[in-house]
Order: structure tokens, then sequence, then C-alpha cells
């Protein structure tokens, strides 16, 4: 039997279909006390005094809390924490869940209040009388990097940190000396809302003989919570329980540790109430962490035939107001990939972190990595124009080909691909997309004169996942492991429990682990269970960002069913008085070699153990075992995309109108799975490209914080998508699987943006900031049709 | 004030502020928490029923504007344990990852088919145009609509 590579439908999906699924916003419990922030309205301000006397005589109000009353209360044994410390000499200011006397962003909470129901605690808000002294914002990373303005009025400076990443520095400086061909790019990584349709939301729950308290929480990351928590609040770790519910989306935006998480545990904790919160989209914007916002600086050097010779890189990056869980990483997770899937010799980057006066940045679907396969997918288009040949085949005389060997790829930035081979993946996305008639096609429109310029875009991105070896983790200065945990056990009825680390919000888990165990073991996939995402039921994981869950967790479930399958041996092997290495294992059933009719399936082994009438001497009973996989190396799955567009001259409107990619994330468990999350990866890396961006004035407030002018795209707006795959197992785990969660948006973006710069390119346009709104198109065309008359005229 | 429904058949009724909105009865006071909220705009569609057939937004209705109506929710869908065609549809074009959006697509798609019976991809995709879904890209979901309605998928 192979269960694995075909596709097969969910079994998360009757409860999800028919509103049965809790998620957080949907448990109730009696007694439970509505919790309501009162947010700063300044970017950067003094709290001079905070009046809470009106809220808290209201009806229905219990209790009306400032930073400094919280503070006071002795709640917090830690600031909230940042596990990446990238630099020894990293700044990184306090910041606790409530400011008690300096507000950094538009939205921090400034004081809460408690109220027993949702709109008693939003009334009770409102009328939290607070004033402030407005300080100087820094609005942007340009302003933090080039102004006078500091973001944290006790620091002289705005720079966070600077990390280098410069394996030889004497042969980049050669590279770019005797190159032929230099390219020198500026790209700037707008902010993103990651916007997840679940809003985030807390229910905090104490044990009614108090001293316990069970967080749910609409969470990635619940493992993470609880030693976070634990570590911030000084309750005991094993007085915590966290449970992510059902979870509507993640995207990044729920791995961290928030305000709202500390404090609904310590008040529920305080006072032997349940404490809820459930952010509103409006306020999301300022409660939940964002992406991108980065400033980029790419070079390339090359020699006459446009091949690499060395990859330059700066990144400004924008921490936000404070450093979250893992802020200070993200720019840092794309900077082994601005190489991409080229063969480069010399490689150098370097990073420097700002806080300025806005939320703070954090993962968002890809978390670094987009932003590296942007930047260098847009620097080998105009390597291509420099150097006059096609966007193929600059790819093409480019490509990692390892001498040709396709397993155990050396890069310049120091890293070992597992395996890729490039050019048969980019023919196939060339000819699923009909990428010659769409050239055709293009001329045709050029010599007509047509108005409407189509462009093709191609990117050929690679992705690092499978996050991720400890050992590298902490050569990186990553406060934790890289591990996943899964146990995988027969109840005595022949049916399979596994428990996993591993916490899904959409990805599919209990269709794809009971996949995996299927095939391993030779048991239909709906008598196997996935227990996850309650550490009370699952107390050791490392939880679910980074493309990780398959090519970690996946992975451990899989050696866990070969330790139960070696102990089943033994036990049949007793049992059929035969020896071990005499007995096959198919289809579920151990069978003696030379002697078919003695045999024994499996579930009769498992039964056989729970008795353990008749086990082999000193072995202990049950059918059960457990894993800890800490991965080798890194997965690297790859994939070429083109995006087809077409950009009206007179309105500056660019419509998607074809998208085609073929992505290769090594083998497949589910395809129907990986296929949904390529689909939804590349619509994320198209709005990037054409219609999301948070937008800041000068006074550091978000101009569209909701979804009214945050254009999140609807149906509306995307085409169908063409799909297809190649595949090149990993060589990091035995099954040979990578990941797929944020490939499709690592790939997008820049294909969208190089299209965009190909339909224009008769203009001279070769560059085109994100987001390409109509306006910023138009505005881009006008400019270009004055330089060319004004060219012209001379 | 007292605010008297029908819901999936049923008669349902409590004591509600007149600021509460329809949202909040069905899933605070009748515990029908598969309707979903997703914003605070009326931009999201997470929080689509049906109102009398038709599909409506209940975060742009106050409980008492609903007054006497006949509501259908995400939980009058299905009937004796078998999926409505259009779960039915979604479960196996993959139409939903998290989850979250699923019950207001479910909801505005099959008032969609009922106005329309043979859209075509262009007419599901306009007609679903008030519903945000962050996962699935909408391809999956154009394809449930339409194998839904019979159509081509
Ligand atoms: S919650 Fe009603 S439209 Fe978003
Ligand atoms: S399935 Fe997650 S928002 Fe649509």
């Amino acid at each position: 039997m192979t269960v694995m590579g075909t596709p097969r439908l969910r079994k998360e999906d009757p409860k999800l279909l028919t509103g049965e699924n809790k998620f957080v916003d949907d448990i109730h419990v009696p007694g439970e006390l509505w919790m309501g922030m009162v947010r700063s309205p300044m970017a950067h301000a003094r709290v001079t005094s905070v009046d809470t006397s009106v809220a808290a005589g209201m009806d229905g109000v219990h209790a009306v809390y400032t930073g400094a009353e919280l503070n006071d209360m002795g709640l917090w044994a830690a600031p909230l924490p940042c596990a990446w410390p990238v630099t020894d000499d990293m700044v990184n200011p306090p910041h606790y869940p409530v400011a008690a006397e300096e507000v950094h962003h538009v939205g921090e909470i400034v004081a809460v209040v408690l109220a027993d129901t949702r709109y008693g605690a939003v009334d009770a808000a409102e009328v939290v009388e607070v004033e402030y002294e407005p300080l100087p914002v820094v609005p942007s990373i340009a302003a933090a990097r080039d102004g006078d303005a500091v973001a944290h009025s006790d620091l002289d400076s705005n720079k966070a940190y600077h990390w280098p990443l410069i394996p030889d520095p004497d042969a980049l400086e050669a590279a770019f000396a005797s190159a032929t061909h230099t390219i020198k790019a500026e790209f700037e990584q707008q902010r993103l809302i990651p916007a997840a349709m679940e809003p985030r939301g807390v229910l905090a729950v104490p044990s009614p003989a108090g001293g316990d308290v069970t967080l749910y929480s609409a969470t990635q990351v619940p493992h993470i919570l609880k030693v976070m928590i634990a570590a911030t609040t000084g309750l005991s770790e094993s007085k915590l329980r966290i449970v992510a519910p059902a979870v509507g989306g993640g995207f990044g935006a729920k791995l961290n540790v928030n305000p709202d998480e500390l404090l609904s545990v310590t008040l529920a904790n305080k006072l032997g109430r349940a404490i809820r919160w459930t952010e509103t989209r409006s306020e999301a914007a300022f409660s939940t962490h964002q992406g991108r916002g980065q400033l980029q600086t790419i070079e390339l050097a090359a020699d006459g035939d446009g091949k690499l010779t060395g990859v330059r890189v700066h990144l400004d990056a924008d921490m936000g107001a404070y450093m979250m869980l893992i802020t200070p990483g993200v720019p840092l997770l794309g900077s082994f990939l601005y190489t991409g899937v080229y063969d480069v010799p010399a490689f150098g980057f370097t990073c420097d972190g700002y806080f300025t006066n806005l939320t703070p940045t954090d993962a968002y679907r890809g978390a670094g990595r987009p932003e590296a396969s942007y930047a260098i997918e847009r620097a080998m288009d105009l390597l291509a124009n420099e150097v006059g040949v096609g966007p193929d085949e600059i790819r093409r005389r480019n490509y990692l080909a390892g001498g040709g060997h396709f397993e155990n790829l050396e890069t310049a930035s120091t890293l070992v691909f597992d395996s890729g081979h490039y050019s048969p993946n980019l023919d196939a996305a060339l000819e699923l997309s009909g990428y010659d008639q769409l050239r055709a096609e293009q001329a045709k429109r050029r010599a007509d004169g047509d108005t409407k310029h189509l462009g093709i875009g191609l990117c050929t991105y690679v992705e690092i996942c499978g996050l991720a070896p400890s050992r590298a983790l902490g050569g990186l200065n990553y406060g934790a492991g890289g591990w996943e945990h899964a146990t995988v056990r027969f109840l005595p009825t022949g049916k399979v429990e596994v428990v996993s680390g591993s916490t899904p919000h959409g990805q599919g888990h209990e269709t794809a682990w009971s996949m995996i165990v299927a095939d391993k073991l030779g048991v239909d996939p709906d008598d196997v269970t996935v227990l996850h995402s309650d550490t009370a039921i699952s107390p050791l994981g490392l939880d679910t960002y980074g493309s990780r869950s398959l090519s970690v967790g996946g992975v451990a479930i899989a050696v866990a069913c070969d330790k139960v399958i070696d102990k089943a041996r033994e036990i049949a092997a007793h049992q059929l008085e035969a020896n071990p290495d005499d007995l096959d294992f198919e289809a579920g059933t151990f069978a003696v070699k030379g002697s078919p009719d003695k045999t024994m399936p499996i579930q009769a082994v498992a039964f056989g153990a729970f008795t353990a009438h008749d086990l082999p001497d000193g072995m202990e009973p049950n059918l059960q075992e457990q894993v800890t996989w800490d991965p080798p190396n890194f997965a690297f799955p790859f994939g070429s995309h083109v995006a087809v567009v077409e950009v009206d001259e007179e309105t500056g409107g660019v419509e998607l109108l074809d998208y085609t990619a073929i992505d290769d994330c090594g083998n497949q468990v589910n395809p129907l799975i990986v296929e949904g999350q390529v689909h939804g990866g590349i619509v994320q890396g198209v709005a990037q490209a054409l219609w999301e961006g948070a937008s800041y004035d000068a006074d550091g407030n978000c101009r569209n914080p909701s979804l009214l002018d945050y254009l999140v795209p609807s149906a509306a707006e995307v085409p169908n998508m063409k799909l297809g795959s190649t595949t090149t197992p990993s060589t990091s785990n035995p099954l040979g699987v990578k990941g797929v969660g944020e490939a499709g948006t690592i790939g997008s973006a820049a294909a969208v943006i190089n299209a965009v710069c190909d339909a224009l390119s008769p203009m001279g346009i070769t560059d085109m900031p994100m987001p390409a709104s109509p306006a910023t198109v138009w505005n881009a065309i006008q400019q270009a049709k004055n330089n060319n008359e004004n060219g012209g005229g001379q | 004030m007292q605010v008297e429904v029908t819901v999936n058949g049923q008669a349902k009724s409590a004591d509600v502020e007149p600021r509460t909105l329809l949202v909040h009865f069905l899933r605070d006071e009748l515990g029908l928490t598969g309707t979903n909220v997703g914003c605070d705009t009326s931009s999201c569609g997470a929080c689509t029923v049906h109102i009398g057939g038709e599909s409506v937004k209940s975060c742009t209705v106050l409980a008492v504007q609903a007054r006497g109506e006949d509501i259908t929710t995400i939980e009058g869908m299905a009937s004796d344990g078998v999926l409505h065609p259009m779960q039915q549809a979604f479960m196996e074009c993959h139409g939903l990852q998290c989850g979250y959006c699923t019950p207001g697509m479910v909801m505005a798609a099959t008032s969609l088919l009922s106005e329309n019976p043979s859209p075509t991809e262009a007419d599901v995709r306009e007609g679903l145009e008030g519903n945000l879904c962050r996962c699935t890209g909408y391809h999956n979901i154009v394809k449930a609509v339409l194998q839904a309605s019979g159509g081509q998928s």
C-alpha cells in the first residue's frame, strides 16, 4: 500500500465546514472577564498621567490597571522575550506588556481594563484618560538611519546591531575589481500586515483551587509560549498548560509572545477569574507584529558572458519599536539566500538593524527569504539586460550544477544545499506557461503599438526550510534548538495514536501525519489519530514556522514508526518462533521468510504487547516509541515561477493574467495539500508586489490599519494558477521531503515585478517599487516618457 | 431588548443590548460560533449568513433589525450528518485550509448559486469578491463553487 504521494481529502475538513471546530473566541467559561486595551495614539511620547477613575466607576467594570500599577504588582520576572540576540552587543530596550513611562509606537498598551462583557471592555477602555508629552518620532528606516530623532529617548542611536557575513573579503573585492559587468540596485521591502483571517485572541483560565493556568491562544507556538511565559512571569512551567485550539491561519504572525498572552495569564492567576481578549482587525495593525520592512542594496559582478563572479548585499532592516521573539533574526534568515540558486564564487552580506517608532516587525510568511529571493531575482533580470540575453538564459548560465551532480551543492554563503536540479525545473515552467507563445504575443503587441503591454516575469527561487539543525541555530545565537518530537503508539484495539509537537493552523497535519504512519505501519490512515497543540497532551515540541513541520516533525513521526516496527518485529519473532531477521514486514503484516502461513498482523502484535502475556524476556509491555528528531541539515526546496501581466499604459493598472509555478519540494506526502500551500503562498507574494503595504505618516500613524484600506486581495483580483512539480528528494532526511509552506511567497513577488518591468522595458523602465499600484506605475510611465522626450530633444 | 428569530429552523430568543450586532448575538448569545468575525469594517465576509435565503454579512446588521427573520447559519447547512453539496465540494476540491473564512464562503457561495445557478469562473470570482481568504489563493474555492454548480471545474 502506498498512501504517500497520492492526493487524499483532509480529515480536518468536516468539522471546519460545519462550524463545529472551536477557535479561541468560540470558547467560553463561566465568570470570564473581557480585557480591553487602552492604546497610545502617539508613536513616541512620555506618559505624563493616566486617569482611570471614570472607567473604574462604570457598571460592569471589574478593574483598571495602568502600566505602573502592573509593574508594582510584581507580575513580571523579565521583559517580553527576544530569543535571538544576533550579536553580543545587540541593543534590546526593555519591553513590558504595558508601558509605564514612555510609549514607542502607536497602539502600545498604556492601561488595561477588565469588564463583564465584550462591549463593556471597549467602552471602559475608551474613557481612560491618558496625557502624553510628545517626543520626536522615527517613522521610517531611512529616518532611523539618517535623521536626528531617536526612537527610544534613553538611547543615543537607533542602530540595534550590525551583522556581517563575508566569508572571504579579499575574494569579494577581487571579484568586483575584475568584473566585466556590474549591477547595483536598491529595493524597498515594504512593511506588510500578515492578516491571518482569524484575529489573535486569548482565554486564560485559572484552576479553581488556584496556582495553575490554562491559556487558550491563537498561536502557532504553544510549546515555545509555555517556556517563555514561565520565563517572563516567574510562574512554574509545570503550572502552565497552553492550548492552541483551531487556529485560523498564522503566516508567522502567531509565533510571538505577546503582551495580551502575558496579561491574561498573570491576571487570571492573580484574580482567580478567566480573562479573555480578541483583537479587532483594525487593532491588529498594532497588537500583532508586521512583516518585511527592509531597504536592500544588492550588487552583482559578472564576467563578459554574464557568469556571476560576486554578489554583495547590504540591508537596513526595520525592527520597529522593540525586539520581539525573533525580530532581529528575520533579515538574517535570508542572508544565506542572496546568491539564489547560482554558482557564485564570492559573497558578502551585511545587515544593520534599526529601531523605529512603528509596530514591531517579526516573521511573516517566508521571513527574510522572500526578500532575498526578490533582490537576487530582480538583479538577475537587470544583469540579463546588461549582458543582452534573455532572463531564462542568464539564469541557466549561472545555475549551481555542482559539477554535474545535484546533491550537496556548496554555496558561497557557506551553506550546502541538500539537493537541487534547476534547469529541468525551469524548462518545465517555461513549457507549462507557453513561454514562446507569450513572447510572440508580446512582440506582436509591441509591433502594433498596443498600449496594453504584456509582461512576462521569471523567478527561480530557493528556500531554506526545515528549521533547523540545533547546532546551526546555536551558531547563529538563536536561543533554542530546532528539533521536533513525536510519539507513535498502538492502542490495544490496533488503532494508532500519534502525538506531535508540531502545531497546525491550516496545513492539514492530521491528514499528512496519518498518511506517513499508514505507509510505514501498513494501517488505514483513518485508523490513525493525531494529537497536537496542547502542552498537556504533547509536552515536547517546537511548533510550526519556517516550513519545518514535515521535514522535521513529519520525519520524527516516520522515524518513530521505524522504532515501533523494530520492537514489533522482536515480539512477532518471539511469538512466531522465528529469528527477527527472518521476518518480512509488508503492508502491516510480519511473515516468516519461506513460510507464508506463519504471519502476524501488526495489530495482533500490538495487542500482545498490551496484554504482555508472552513477550521476550526483559521487554517492556506496550507498543509505543518516542523520537526527537534533530535534522542534520536544512532542506532547500526550489522552483521556477512565470508571471504574466498586462500593464495599461493609460491607467497604470496591472492585471495578473496568468501564473505558472513548478515547485520542487522533494518527495510529496499529499499533493492536494502541496498545491493548496503553493496557491496561497503565491497570492500572498503577488499581493506584496501589487497591492499590500502598511503605510505610515510622518507622525508614525498607520494610514491603512483596516481591511478597507489594506488591500488583501479577493478572488476577483487573482487568476487561476497552473502548477506542476519536479521531484528532487532531500538528502537531509530519510523521507526525502523538504517543505512547501512558504515556497509560493518566496517566488512570486519577484516574478510579478519582473513581469511588470518586462512589460514596460521598451520605455526604458527597469524598476518598479512595491506595491506596484496604478498610481505608482502611472507615475513611472510618465517619468519615463518625459525622460525619453527630453533625451530625444537633445 | 428581547430579540426573537428563527435560526436554522428553530425559534430562538435572547435579551440583548440594542447595539448588539447580529454576529455577536449568534455567537455569544445563541452559542452558534460557526459564524466567524474577521474584521471590523464589513470587508471580509467571514460572518456571512442567510437571512430569508439571501446572504448578509451579519456584522453589518443589528440583532434587533433581524427580529422575526428566518436565519440560516453554517450550522444549519449539513443535515443528518450529510454535508450540504457546497460543503462537500469545498472538501473535495480542498477549498479550505485553516477553515476560518470557510463558513462565510460556503454561505456566500450557496447564495451566489441560488441567484446564478450556472456561473462562469469570472462570475464566481466577482460573486465572492466580498469574502476574503488568506490561505487558499482562491483557486480551489472557485473550483469548488463551479463543481457544486455542476459546471466545469
Ligand atoms: S466580520 Fe463581517 S465582514 Fe468581516
Ligand atoms: S481557509 Fe484560511 S482564511 Fe480561508
